[in-house]
């Protein structure tokens, strides 16, 4: 490490804004400096961290080094007639797809922000709405490189599959990844075709994903939990594809399909006090999302910012949560576990911590990775203000459903789970661990969920 | 440390001191699970560990820690860090109320009393924040008193061994800005434990829970002072100024 009279450290949270920890932050400009960075990791260890958004404890690392991925941005190769690129791993999503997109490609899974690095979504092995017929974010990468204190390497799913799928969701703990080949998918217009109803309740939603999601690329619903006066959960269900040419009307034909913008309306500048995310205020949000959209099925165009990303729109809007912040509880479950769903909801509520905004979706697919998060079933993303109620022995109470039921929680999002549960929800951890050992011996890859979750074994 | 339990593991350095206690069932109340005992007589700690468990702890550990053999503190304080894992809380409990009449004819029952409250403290503080700065966060809450604020003829040598150990803990505080390490200094009135016993109760006294709790809730806004109970800061900021002679009269 260069010497230098900078004060280096940080203190560093998750998106959640919970648990901060002070680490020494170094940026490499080239990656040839990952390697001095790792062999010089004090023994509170190293972890690489990219846009921070990771709701919880995954890419800090309290004591020791992180490695921020920011200055390897650059787009290295993009090929628009085969569709592949390759990137460094500090690129966001949002670069790339400003790149790609003008030559007809997209990126092939999107996960609900476009603020999220390659490296990021390899290490998270992110998913979006169309994950029942698309897979994962990995499923798409053609190759890793690869920096960990044992060796570098360019590693792929085919010629590397222990290595890759330790990798793919092994949330930064395999080591530093400075290039990610991605292979697109072609795209006629920059518009999505998008197909919106309410549901009165839990069941109904259901039943009508189970039916209709596999005619749609993309389906997710947003469950509303907070509607007073009756015990009921009703929903909004979005299904959708990518616009062809076809779909546009004439005007929007004339004009550039491919036109494509991703501004930000406005930025939330300070945290808000913890006081406005209140009942009464999340209950007026949910009624205008629930009364917005239609009783029946209708079909319209929008565009691809809000059909993906509609949160991106407001630059910093996990400051709203205020001083406090707040936490995502995702999990997932397996078909055929669905009271899980309802029990969530209801003991969310009973704790007096009921979501602020909660969102179902159905997966089709394993993920490949060992610790990947997705299974075939149903998985539910609640946003909770932390501080309400009994949220801890409520959330801890909910684990156990969730494992007995033969789901886990997301580590991408998580901060709080219990280390117990670990091997429970995540049955190929020790062999994901034998692999982890062999790429790093020394113990050098450390975080905060590492060491709260024992993941990697305690450098002495 | 987790989003929703930030102090998940503690260590009570005078882990039988009924305030150390109280503190730490209290934390055990609000998701701590690792509880760390550190003290002299293994017994006694051995029964508090036993009542933290029934109450929910999920993990107690004992440690032998003597305030006084000051040369020892580096060893234990750096073993409570290594063989435990992190800790989020380190709550500084040891002390002792001395008899101020015999204190004040003996210079080594003086002495006892500033090596404890004082020197201990101060002795445990250095290799805690190196232990604290290596892992990037947590907290220190040492147990100052009222008693620090003003000397009274009554308890000055008590007062005197808590007034340095209170400047100590405020320096230290200040020295620790931005490092992700909190230092909390709690101030409580007369509280009813086994160590004031024979003493006559002050007004506003105060409970071991009513401390804990206290403690709790300073911990998580982040306070550099707290006064048990609460009104006590208002009365000692007048209590300071009172000249001299009508001090002495009413205490």
């Amino acid at each position: 490490m260069k010497t230098s009279i900078v004060d280096t450290h940080q203190q560093l949270t998750g998106w959640g804004r919970t648990a901060p920890t002070l680490a020494d932050v170094r940026r490499p400009q080239r990656a040839d400096e990952i390697a001095a960075l790792l062999s010089q990791a004090p023994s509170r260890g190293a972890i690489p961290r990219g846009l921070g958004r990771s709701y919880g404890d995954a890419a800090q690392n309290g004591g020791g080094l992180v490695i921020e991925t920011g200055e390897l941005d650059d787009i290295l190769e993009f090929d628009p007639e085969q569709g592949v690129a390759t990137g460094k791993s500090g690129l966001s999503l949002a670069a790339l797809i400003r790149a790609v997109l003008p030559h007809g490609w997209f990126i092939p899974v999107s996960p609900g922000t476009r603020q999220v690095t390659l490296g990021g979504a390899v290490a998270a092995d992110v998913h979006g709405k169309n994950q029942h017929r698309d897979g994962n974010f990995c499923d798409h990468v053609e190759a890793v490189e690869l920096h960990s204190p044992a060796r570098a390497a360019t590693i792929t799913r085919d010629s590397d599959a222990d290595v890759f799928g330790a990798t793919a969701g092994g949330m930064g703990l395999t080591g530093v990844i400075s290039t990610v080949r991605l292979r697109l998918m072609r795209v006629e217009t920059a518009w999505m075709v998008a197909r919106v109803r309410r549901l009165p309740n839990l069941e109904a939603l259901l039943v009508e994903m189970t039916d209709l999601d596999d005619r749609f690329q993309y389906s997710v619903a947003w469950v509303d939990c907070r509607a007073r006066g009756r015990n009921q959960v009703r929903a909004v269900l979005t299904l959708g594809g990518h616009a062809q040419m076809d779909d546009l009307d004439p005007r929007r034909r004339r004009q550039d399909p491919l036109r494509y913008r991703d501004s930000t309306w406005m930025t939330v500048p300070w945290e808000l006090p913890s006081g406005v995310l209140n009942p009464a205020s999340l209950a007026a949000f949910n009624e205008v999302v629930y009364r917005r959209a239609p009783a029946t099925a209708r079909t319209g165009l929008t565009g691809i910012g809000p059909f993906f990303y509609p949160l991106d729109v407001v630059s910093g809007w996990n400051r709203v949560y205020g001083k406090r912040g707040f936490l995502q509880y995702q999990f997932v479950v397996p078909f055929g576990a669905e009271q899980v769903l309802r029990e969530a909801l209801d003991m969310l509520s009973q704790a007096g911590s009921p979501p602020s905004l909660s969102v179902l979706k159905r997966f089709g697919r394993t993920a490949f990775g060992h610790l990947g998060f997705p299974m075939p079933g149903w998985t539910f993303a609640l946003d909770v203000p932390v501080g309400g109620g009994d949220l801890d022995r409520a959330l801890c109470s909910l684990d156990e459903k969730v494992a007995q039921a033969g789901g886990r929680v997301y580590l991408a999002k998580d901060s709080r789970l219990r280390r117990e549960l670990l091997p429970v929800m995540y049955p190929r951890l020790a062999e994901w661990r034998a692999i982890q050992a062999e790429l790093d011996p020394g113990g050098v890859l450390q975080s905060d969920l590492s060491r709260r979750l024992a993941m990697v074994p305690a450098r002495g | 440390m987790n989003s929703l339990v930030p102090i998940e593991s503690v260590l009570v350095l005078g882990g039988t001191s009924e305030i150390g206690e109280s503190t730490a069932a209290e934390l055990v109340r609000h998701g701590a699970r690792r509880i760390v005992l550190a003290g002299r007589d293994v017994d006694a700690l051995r029964e508090v560990g036993e009542r933290l468990r029934a109450n929910g702890a999920g993990q107690v550990e004992l440690i032998a820690f003597d305030a006084t053999a000051t040369e020892t503190h580096d060893d234990v304080v750096r073993r409570a860090f290594s063989d435990f894992g992190d800790i989020d809380l380190a709550l500084i409990a040891f002390g002792i109320l001395g008899d101020q009449e015999i204190a004040e004819q003996s210079a080594a029952a003086a002495l006892e009393l500033v090596t404890t409250n004082f020197e201990g403290a101060v002795s445990v503080a250095i290799p805690l924040v190196r232990e604290m700065r290596r892992q990037g966060h947590g907290h220190i809450a040492v147990l100052s008193s009222v008693a620090a604020e003003r000397p009274r003829r009554a308890n000055f040598v008590y007062g005197s061994s808590k007034a340095g150990l209170d400047a100590f803990f405020q320096g230290l505080s200040d020295s620790l800005a931005g490092s992700g390490v909190h230092v909390m200094v709690v101030r409580p009135g007369f509280v009813h434990t086994k160590m004031t016993v024979s003493s006559p109760p002050a007004p506003l006294a105060t409970t071991p829970e009513a401390v804990a709790r206290a403690i709790r809730r300073g911990l998580e806004r982040g306070a550099g002072t707290i006064w048990i109970p609460g009104k006590l800061r208002w009365v000692m900021s007048g209590m300071r100024h009172l000249p001299r002679p009508l001090f002495r009269r009413i205490t």
